[in-house]
């Protein structure tokens, strides 16, 4: 199969502009459709065939080496040194794929979910697709730049306009915020431009060593864009109201895809451009990542509301991340990618069962719920077993990225072990029992002789087969991260080191600069 | 030692998960539904069993499922110290079902599926921690354990079995997150390795400090082990079915519990290097205060099933107390103690839950006379008395016996006292109720005369495992022969 879409010389070539681009133009097709079926149909065979070009990415993706992949480079506006440049590393290889999965799981999602104007649901959900690719694959910052800004305005009409009763506000709180980030990275990214002697070429500028200050300034601009994209603590208040407004594709893209996209950014950028900054300030943003952790956790466990309950699980376990990144060995940032990776599975999934049982009773507060086990019992199976996913059961793909971050976080300073299981043992909690309660939690739930009904009369049937599959597809990959997590870490190995060696080679400059 | 590949002890993990599939698809017809419980139990025992030639050979059998990570595998392994408690948690699953039958039938227990499809998987995890060859697979079957008894405790879903379940996961999830799952990681950072072997991964030239927190984590981490402070779980979790607290909290929970620590004294850390850093007597007299503590408390409880409890953890204690002492005998007492501590005090829970569904009673002060309408429950409740007290000729005696030549071998006369009033508190709290129920005129009234001996079900499963109680009393060599190839 791969091969056979390798042989095709145009594939072979342009095969990052075809994934990308190929939910854009599914998007401008869908404009001359009307009939509602026909548009998820067509919606569904774009995005299941973008998964598929996909496919190759990662399974001829060459693991000796960190040079980008399937580079594709043209020049694009001279005048300005501005390319059409695009390429994949062990680092976002992952991201593209898991961002071609979560774009069909979202049609399917949307299939019944989605009751007003569909087709512009589809055709936004097919937008958002090209941009978020594109994110993780372009290697020219202009591009890179209109790639991030083009997903925001997708972002902000599905939760302004399909979203729940408070949703403008929840929509211009989660535009304002990321906007807010993005323009201090805009005059970050000029001020590069000028520093390197007039080039967006990222590759590029990874090569130049800058001045500790210049770094340090640069550093900080592009944190606010990435920590308010994470969210790090303080800046995570804008996630629960968007998830919670959102429907549940757009809960399921926050959560796999955009929240990524500011680890993304710390190891495409802040790492390797600014690594004496990126030392500099590692302690500052551990201390957030622990706050993020435990405070995160404890939230979560104050929840009534399911969807706020994994959204400050989220804050948590993105605490995680950030950390097992900003401990600089091999064990941290490998375990923090292979976890940026598994919460998209996890919590994406996790939010497509919540999306499923809403569509059923039009609640979100685990109270309504309780009778999980009586009506829905193959639900309750798929609920469980991306419940012990968040909570890092062991034999699925949460443990071996926990266990990793734990090996990292020992290997560089012992005590941040002791929050990190915290952390962890608060994450079994809030998730088991929330399980717990939509589960087994209530008395009997459906009245007398009304078999098949919730307590406010909503007819409650358990998962049909278009749910199933979407489900499916995460679950694949729960347990495959969790038994075999060998060849995805085997994508990362030579970009983690040749990572790595960038932040190494410049500790000495660094203390130096301190000093 | 010699190491042969077989995949006898993954069948034997996987006979009883398999088993779930079909309990759950004969949903409806319950008389098949505990035929597959049955028949899963029974292959399991007979996979047990025919590894036993193997290991008395001085053999050790491997499978390795696969490897998650370089130097993190799925892998079974059986010797002895696996095989004895594997021996016992299958053999007792399959005199649990009948009970089980018996309980649930009689009472009318809701979402009996449910319940027994958790019974099986709990099986599939005890296996699996005692065939375990690694740190990583125990650690999985551990925490596997700990999620689908949870149903189990709170099978009621009344306040009182909510309650008891949160509890039960707090304490069990809680400690295996925090201090068992950072244990794993210290023991991976400093040995390099998670793979059990025979005299330890651990050597005395490594950090005193961190070894011996490694060694404190381990201890915390494994709850289940039921040690003071930790042990606040189990008497809570009594709110579960009879049977539950019979086969999970005399047996299969609790036993995974001590199993784990003993485990690790012997295949992680080592004789050798315990004694180097000088933790083993310090752990027997930390686990005397439990022993002691817990004795006193069961003295003060009238519910029959919370003084079963305490009497438990109690017991609990004594296993790890004699595999503390480091000595062959001591071992040798301890090892031995987990298997006839299981017979004697199945035996024990479901004579209260034959009770309980002979006259609903639950507590003690409610059992006079009881004995003459209930002779075969009480003459078996008898038996498995004596033998936690440790009465010569029942399974207990042996045991203690070995433990007392453990802590002589260790000279810690210390020790030895404990054990000699601890037998005394025993026969304290286990001799009025066989009193009470033998000697004690029963109260007049319609209810009492009315009272009539359990079904089938529910005495043959107590009379099996009371005769059981008294033959390995009486003949421990079969257990002693396989033990005797830990210690060498």
């Amino acid at each position: 199969m791969n091969e056979l879409l390798l042989s095709i010389p145009f594939l072979r070539d342009h095969i990052l502009t075809v994934v990308i681009f190929l939910p854009l133009l599914g998007a401008a097709l869908l404009f001359f459709f009307s009939d509602e079926v026909k548009i998820k149909w067509f919606a569904l065979a774009v995005t299941v065939v973008d998964f598929i070009l996909a496919t190759p990415l990662v399974c001829r993706f060459d693991t000796t080496t960190h040079a980008f992949q399937f580079v594709e480079r043209y020049v694009w506006i001279p005048s300005w040194n501005i390319h059409y440049y695009l390429g994949v590393d062990g680092i976002s290889v992952l991201f593209v794929y898991l961002t071609t999965l979560v774009g069909w799981v979202c049609v399917l999602a949307s299939w019944t979910a989605i009751e007003r104007k569909l087709k512009e649901f589809m055709i936004t959900l097919l937008v958002i697709q090209t941009a978020m690719i594109g994110v993780f694959c372009a290697l020219d910052f202009f591009l890179f730049y209109l790639f991030w800004e083009a997903m925001l305005i997708p972002m902000y009409l599905i939760i302004g306009v399909w979203g729940g009763a408070n949703r403008i506000y929840a929509a211009v709180k989660f535009f304002l915020y990321t906007l807010a980030g993005s323009i201090l990275m805009l005059v970050g990214i000029i001020a590069l431009y000028f520093a390197a002697g007039g080039t967006f070429d990222i590759p590029e500028l990874m090569e130049h060593r800058y001045s500790f200050t210049f770094q340090a300034w640069l550093f900080v601009a592009f944190f606010f864009a990435f920590a308010i994209k994470v969210p790090m603590f303080p800046f995570h208040t804008w996630l629960p109201d968007a998830h919670v407004e959102a429907p549940t594709a757009g809960s399921i893209i926050l959560a796999a895809i955009l929240l990524k996209m500011g680890t993304y950014g710390f190891l495409r950028f802040s790492l390797p451009m600014f690594p004496d900054a990126s030392i500099y300030f590692s302690p500052h943003i551990i201390v957030l990542s622990i706050i993020a952790i435990i405070y995160g956790a404890f939230l979560a466990l104050a929840q009534e509301d399911i969807k706020k309950l994994i959204a400050y699980s989220s804050v948590s376990h993105m605490g995680f991340i950030t950390l097992g990144l900003f401990i600089f060995n091999k064990n941290g940032v490998e375990g923090g990618i292979l976890q940026m990776f598994n919460h998209g599975i996890t919590t994406g999934a996790l939010f497509l069962c919540v999306g499923i049982i809403y569509e059923r009773t039009h609640s979100r507060l685990i109270k309504d719920y309780g009778w999980g086990a009586k009506l829905v019992p193959i639900y309750v199976l798929f609920l469980f077993i991306f419940s012990i996913a968040s909570l890092g059961f062991p034999g699925t793909n949460g443990f071996i990225g926990e266990l990793l971050i734990l090996f990292g976080a020992f290997e560089s300073f012992k005590p941040f072990v002791v929050f990190l299981l915290a952390g962890i043992a608060l994450g079994a909690f809030y998730m088991l029992w929330m399980f717990g309660r939509m589960t087994f939690g209530a008395e009997v739930a459906h009245g007398e002789g009304d078999e098949g009904h919730d307590d406010g009369g909503h007819k409650i049937w358990d998962i049909n087969l278009r749910e199933a599959i979407a489900l499916i597809a995460f679950v694949v990959f729960v347990f495959w991260v969790g038994f075999q997590p060998g060849p995805f870490l085997e994508i990362m190995h030579e970009s983690v080191d040749n990572l790595l060696t960038q932040v190494a080679g410049s500790t000495d400059v660094a203390i130096a600069s301190i000093k | 030692m010699e190491t042969i590949e077989s995949i006898r002890p993954f069948l034997a993990v996987l006979v009883s998960a398999v088993a779930v599939g079909l309990i759950v698809a004969s949903r409806k017809k319950p008389n098949l539904r505990e035929g597959w419980s049955f028949v899963a139990a029974g292959i399991k025992f007979l996979l047990v069993i025919s590894m036993v030639p193997a290991i008395l050979s001085g053999q050790i059998i491997e499978y390795t499922v696969f490897t998650v990570l370089p130097g993190i595998e799925l892998k079974f392994r059986v010797d002895p110290l696996g095989l004895l408690f594997a021996i016992t948690a299958s053999f007792l699953w399959i005199i649990t079902t009948v009970y089980n039958i018996g309980y649930m039938r009689s009472l009318n227990e809701h979402a009996q599926t449910r319940y027994f499809s958790c019974f099986a998987i709990a099986l599939s995890a005890a296996i699996g921690v005692a065939f375990s060859a690694n740190l990583f697979t125990l650690y999985l079957f551990y925490e596997v354990l700990s999620i689908f008894t949870y149903p189990l405790v709170a099978h009621h879903e009344d306040d009182e079995a909510w309650e008891g379940g949160k509890k039960y996961l707090v304490y069990l999830m809680g400690f295996s997150k925090t201090c068992l799952l950072g244990a794993v990681v210290l023991t991976y950072m400093i040995t390099g390795t998670l793979d059990f072997q025979e005299g330890g991964i651990f050597t005395a030239d490594m950090p005193a400090m961190l070894v011996t927190l490694t060694y404190i984590l381990f201890i915390a981490g494994f709850a289940k082990a039921a040690i003071m402070p930790f042990h606040n779980w189990l008497p809570s979790a009594m709110v579960a079915p009879t049977p539950v607290s019979g086969l999970l909290h005399a047996v299969a929970v609790v036993k995974v519990g001590v199993f784990s620590v003993v485990r690790i004294m012997l295949s992680v850390f080592g004789v050798d290097t315990l004694d180097a850093f000088n933790l083993g007597i310090p752990t027997a007299f930390f686990v005397s205060f439990t022993i002691i503590m817990a004795s006193i408390i069961a003295l003060t409880k009238d519910d029959l099933k919370a003084r079963l409890a305490y009497s438990t953890v109690s017991q609990l204690s004594y296993v790890i107390l004699g595999v503390a002492l480091l000595t062959p005998s001591g071992i040798l007492g301890g090892v031995l103690h987990i298997t006839n501590h299981a017979f004697s005090k199945i035996t024990l829970f479901f004579c209260a839950g034959s009770i309980f569904i002979a006259s609903g009673f639950k507590k003690i002060s409610q059992l006079d006379g009881i004995g003459r309408k209930m002779p075969f429950t009480m003459a078996a409740f008898t038996i498995g008395a004596f033998s936690m007290i440790g009465v010569p000729a029942a399974a207990g005696f042996t045991s203690k016996w070995y433990m007392a030549l453990g802590s002589l071998e260790a000279n810690e006369s210390g020790i030895l006292f404990i054990l000699l009033l601890s037998t005394v508190l025993n026969a304290a709290y286990f001799l009025p109720i066989v009193f009470r129920a033998f000697f004690k005129e029963l109260p007049a009234g319609e209810h009492y005369q009315n009272i009539k001996e359990a079904p089938g079900f529910v005495i043959v499963p107590i009379m099996i495992a009371a005769i059981i109680s008294i033959i390995i009393g009486i003949y421990p060599d079969y257990f002693v022969s396989i033990i005797e190839r830990i210690t060498g």
